[in-house]
């Protein structure tokens, strides 16, 4: 079984049309959403949730205003500024709490408990296409974006090893923090999604550092590319002299906003001129993978 | 007046929004831009000013004295993260899971574990006439963005003198990098696109922003793409949208050369005079 993960570096380049379309004609696949603080997959796939699961990770500090002794140690050595007082005693600010429990083990009077948190679900669906997609979504604010997208990947291994699926394919998140290092660990293929303006190739060069640390092998889909022809050159040449293949160049195409507001994949969209595209796309990947 | 640039979506068009409408004010006040999307920066590639400063940002993490430690474990039973681990006779700490937060460090009885710096990220400041320019950069590895964004903003608040407004380009999503990019802006300005995807994420947006009690207006790009939903969503949330901007493939070609749109689209100058407007009426009234 093998684990093709798609990101870009900067949003908005195309990274879900794609994925979409691939999920669109992929056999043997299990499709895994790990964009989770902005999952959007699910609105072309449209599934239908057959399991879903609350998801705990990490705890937040409660202070009990019944045994606070207002003493106020408890704000002082808070690195995150979350402790502040309110009224007779203290209390802590949920949204910028990060969990540490310094302030529960160092309290005198035993007032500050740290219970789990929920801070998202996960979900295993079938979509209107008939596979099945792995899926979360974070709750607003909440941190511990890595740790879902390391859930979302493990159940999308464990399903794919149990229905006797060869692939699994993930639809990356922005970015090269944490959620973007959890969704590349382990991962065999990554497909770079990329648009020739400058922030689209600065951005794919710095993401493409962290498959290097991972030693990913990699391919490049230059969407947009008639944007603009020169930076397109460059991008061609930054992935030859790095080794990563040139899967495809997609022309700028209204067609990618139009089948998302249908929400349609684009190769239920327009077939005859995408199904031929994609299949090839897939094509080359899977014959990087053997 | 802090003005966070946002949304829920990637590449709807926050830096464009942040870098033209920073200068486009910069030419009558000033102001400070801070590209706050520390993991992919990109308002810098539309910057012409000379470089003011350059620093190096660091964040603390603990730091295994093997002759100083009895072994006792204390350090790994605090931590939360995982991040210093008891392996036998050795203290193992794993920085890249470390929330520097110092409890190992400062309840180690024996001093075992001083906390040392690290890098985390680099920030460099600019001068382009009226506008000061900020950009913050992770080191490629880093995993946590957050304390670089909240470092900047200490940076801005201790170093610089106040301007008129103080625009941050935010990164995208809803975690906890967005949170530290917006938890102190008086504004929050969301960007979204007229599809389905935009859509969503705007909604997203509007409840990590509500949570966080932010007063909110919309910009809605690209417009001509999509469908009209998103301004039947901003009528039904009361959300005010401040600038509608057209989906037109020149101002696509100039921002992939890196270059301004404003002075070259005259209905996007428009959009921006619009919003300055409403930010200058909001100013006042705070005042």
């Amino acid at each position: 079984m093998k684990e093709i993960v798609i990101i870009s570096g900067k949003g908005g380049t195309g990274k879900t049309s794609v994925a979409a379309a691939l999920a669109t004609i992929a056999s043997q696949t299990v499709m895994a959403d790990c964009d989770v603080d902005a999952a959007d997959l699910h609105l072309i796939l449209k599934p239908d949730t057959r399991q879903s699961e609350a998801f705990f990770s990490g705890v937040k500090a409660v202070i009990d205003p019944d045994k606070c002794s207002a003493c106020g140690l408890c704000e002082a050595i808070c690195r995150f500024g979350a402790i502040s007082h309110q009224g007779m005693h203290y209390a802590v600010d949920r949204l910028a709490c990060e969990g540490c429990g310094y302030c529960h083990h160092i309290c005198p009077v035993d007032a500050i408990s740290l219970p789990e948190q929920q801070v998202g679900h996960s979900y295993i669906s079938h979509t209107k296409l008939g596979s099945q997609l792995v899926h979360a979504k974070l709750e607003a604010g909440a941190d511990n974006s890595g740790k879902l997208v390391a859930k979302v990947k493990k159940d999308a291994k464990e399903l794919a090893l149990k229905t006797g699926m060869d692939y699994v394919w993930v639809d990356g998140s922005p970015g090269i923090g944490c959620p973007v290092i959890s969704s590349l660990s382990g991962a065999d293929f990554v497909l770079l999604v990329t648009e020739p303006t400058l922030s689209g190739l600065g951005d794919m060069q710095r993401v493409h550092q962290l498959v290097e640390q991972f030693k990913i092998p990699a391919g490049c889909l230059i969407n947009k590319a008639d944007i603009n022809p020169e930076v397109t050159d460059r991008i061609k040449d930054f992935i030859q002299e790095k080794g990563i293949l040139l899967v495809d160049e997609i022309p700028y195409d209204e067609d990618f906003p139009h089948a998302i507001t249908l929400g349609q994949s684009l190769v239920e969209f327009n077939p005859a001129k995408w199904r031929p595209r994609f299949d090839r796309i897939w094509q080359i990947v899977c014959k990087e993978l053997t | 007046m802090k003005i966070a640039i946002a949304s829920g979506k990637g590449g709807t068009g926050k830096t464009t929004l942040a870098v033209n409408l920073a200068l486009r004010a910069a030419e009558t006040r000033n102001v400070v831009l801070a590209d706050l999307d520390v993991e992919e920066p990109n308002s810098a590639i539309f910057i012409r000013g000379d470089k003011t400063t350059e620093q190096r940002f660091f964040r603390a993490v603990p730091n295994w004295e093997k002759e100083a430690c009895t072994l006792c474990g204390k350090c790994a039973e605090v931590c939360q993260f995982n991040a210093v681990v008891k392996l036998g006779e050795t203290i193992l700490v794993l920085p890249q899971l470390c929330h520097s937060c110092f409890a190992c460090s400062e309840l180690c009885p024996v001093n075992a574990l001083p906390m040392r710096n690290t890098p985390l990220g680099w920030l460099r400041g600019y001068q382009q006439g009226r506008l000061v320019f900020l950009e913050s950069k992770l080191d490629v590895g880093e995993e946590m963005a957050a304390p670089l964004i909240k470092q900047t903003i200490s940076y801005m608040d201790e170093k610089l003198s106040r301007p008129e407004f103080q625009f941050r380009d935010c990164p995208p999503g809803t975690a906890c990098p967005v949170i530290a990019a917006t938890s102190d802006a008086d504004l929050v300005l969301l960007v979204t696109e007229p599809t389905p995807f935009g859509l969503y994420d705007l909604e997203l947006a509007v409840e990590t922003m509500r949570q966080l009690d932010k007063s909110m207006a919309v910009v809605i790009n690209r417009w001509g793409i999509g469908d009209g939903k998103v301004l039947r969503f901003c009528e039904k949330e009361q959300l005010p949208v401040w600038a509608i901007f057209p989906n037109q493939r020149k101002i696509a070609e100039l921002y992939s050369q890196g270059e301004l749109i404003y002075p070259e689209v005259q209905e996007f100058r428009e959009g921006l005079d619009a919003i300055l407007a409403r930010l200058n009426e909001l100013k006042e009234a705070s005042e």
